[in-house]
């Protein structure tokens, strides 16, 4: 399969990690992810640990640093929120280069830092090594609702449509003279945006009778999908397994 | 022509489909083809061609007339059944494609009656080879081009095995050479064809019959041949011949079949 088959957030490759069937990745995400969730704040090193953790799965998928950082980029509005905690937090101060800061505002803080960061490494992770249909047969194999699942397949399937028409009712904007830069110059790209919005709830229509003309009446077939064996089990629980140990151990200290 | 019910694979009579903003797109159509013809449907933009195709396999209901499919009305108790026999190949593939990848997609009709295992997998195959999307299986359909689409969404309607095939617009956005591969693909079909088009030397390639359809209503039913040479009746219809087509000439050429 070449890259032009693939969606934006995945990246090419053959390792170990992108031959795991998807649903034993999914779960290993998951499992991780609760894990860090549920780590007190004040352990450090067990965040250090699970860093540790994420970068060497990074490294077994051969996930290039670039690629990670871009992806990464996506937390920062997280970041600039978790940033104003420490001043607007009440209680005892802290002095950090000459400010008073809330204490148990910097402990929030880093925990909200520590978690975003953990949990979008995961993602970047599990979506840089999983193609999108492979997902959505995971998630059938997971026992996810059929109805669910499906939902999710259409959604996907369709963000992209949808965005294209957007970007090209913008570039047609363009190329009219409409060069946005400041929000009240944003009126004519919301409006094509509330009409790209009614043209998808027709095309909702268009593709339940498409659904339909073809035997849909209400239960999605199964997608036939993949089985996994033990060994992909533990290699995809091995990592995920290392965090809930040191979760345990952090919320036992 | 006369001929009992239960030998058309399509008998539409007197239909007639006002939507709810009171506008009427069918005006008392009638319809009949036999098993196995290839008829061109031609008329105008917003003349209620693709309206007819929708009561076809009955995603609109008859409000006044009747629609029978292999003499099977078309009603709510007959759907499944009117819809295992006649299928729709919509005007815009990114409608009809809608599962994460073709493969998945050109299962889903056979799927849904019930199909499982290796009947189901031979039946995706054959539709694949069929409609010359092989290739496509495996691909996800936003990334196919125009022309993969239109072959994908043809084998996901090969895959539910119908005996007659409506195709709306299928030549729409595909570059000359895209739309001559469609023509000697769909010669190869067994399947009875309503081509809804006003692509005329597709028309012309492909169908030896052709009805004109405007203003709700069926105008003029003929070959195609003749009917490209009326040019009044064209005219009237909204129906212009490409710059320098000339039928009478075209239509004496041997490369052009006529046998259906």
């Amino acid at each position: 399969m070449g890259a032009e088959h693939s969606h934006a957030l995945f990246h090419h490759g053959h390792s170990p990690v992108h031959h795991l069937p998807a649903h034993t990745k999914l779960v290993g995400t998951l499992v991780f992810v609760a894990a860090v969730a549920v780590t007190p704040r004040q352990e450090l090193w067990a965040f250090a640990v699970y860093a540790a953790v994420a970068v060497f799965a990074m490294a077994v998928a051969r996930l290039p640093v670039r690629f990670v950082a871009r992806r990464a980029l996506l937390v920062l509005p997280f970041l600039g929120v978790a940033a104003l905690v420490p001043f607007i937090g009440g209680g005892e101060t802290t002095d950090v280069m000459g400010l008073a800061l809330s204490t148990e505002g910097l402990w929030a803080a880093s925990g909200i830092v520590c978690k975003a960061l953990l949990g979008t490494a995961a993602s970047i992770v599990l979506a840089g090594t999983t193609e999108q249909a492979d997902l959505v047969r995971g998630l059938a194999r997971l026992r996810v609702p059929p109805l669910l699942v499906m939902i999710t397949a259409t959604m996907l399937r369709y963000l992209e449509t949808v965005a294209g028409e957007l970007r090209r009712a913008r570039t047609a904007m363009q190329s009219r003279g409409h060069n946005p830069r400041w929000l009240w110059q944003a009126t004519p790209l919301a409006n094509s945006a509330g009409a790209t919005f009614v043209r998808s709830y027709e095309r909702g229509e268009r593709v339940h009778h498409a659904m339909a003309a073809r035997g849909f009446t209400g239960t999605p077939p199964d997608l036939n999908p993949q089985p996994a064996a033990g060994r992909h089990w533990i290699r995809a629980i091995a990592l995920p397994g290392i965090t809930v140990a040191v979760a345990i151990a952090a919320l036992a200290s | 022509m006369t001929s009992s019910a239960h030998e058309l694979a399509i008998d539409v009579r007197d239909l007639e489909h006002g939507y709810p903003d009171g506008s009427s797109a069918l005006d008392g159509l009638s319809l009949q083809v036999r098993p196995g013809e290839r008829v061109a449907l031609l008329g105008p933009n917003g003349a209620g061609k693709t309206t007819l195709a929708l009561h076809l396999n009955g995603i609109l209901l008859a409000q006044h007339g009747s629609v029978t499919i292999d003499g099977l009305p078309v009603v709510e108790p007959n759907l499944a059944e009117v819809r295992r026999r006649l299928q729709l190949v919509f005007a815009k593939a990114d409608d009809q494609l809608f599962m994460p990848t073709v493969r998945d997609d050109v299962a889903f009709g056979p799927a849904n009656h019930g199909m499982r295992g290796a009947d189901l997998d031979a039946a995706v195959d054959g539709a694949l080879a069929a409609a010359g999307a092989a290739a496509l299986a495996k691909r996800a359909p936003h990334h196919l081009s125009t022309g993969e689409k239109r072959r994908a969404a043809l084998a996901t309607v090969l895959a539910m095995n119908p005996g007659t095939l409506v195709l709306d617009e299928p030549t729409a956005g595909l570059d000359p050479a895209g739309r001559n591969e469609l023509v000697a693909l769909l010669k190869t079909l067994p399947q009875t064809l309503v081509v809804i088009t006003h692509d005329i030397p597709f028309a012309l390639q492909l169908c030896h019959r052709s009805v004109i359809i405007d203003e709700g209503r069926s105008w003029a039913d003929a070959p195609t041949a003749d009917l490209l040479a009326d040019r009044a009746t064209l005219g009237r219809h909204r129906l212009a011949l490409p710059f320098g087509f000339d039928p009478n000439v075209l239509a004496q050429a041997t490369s052009i079949d006529r046998s259906r």
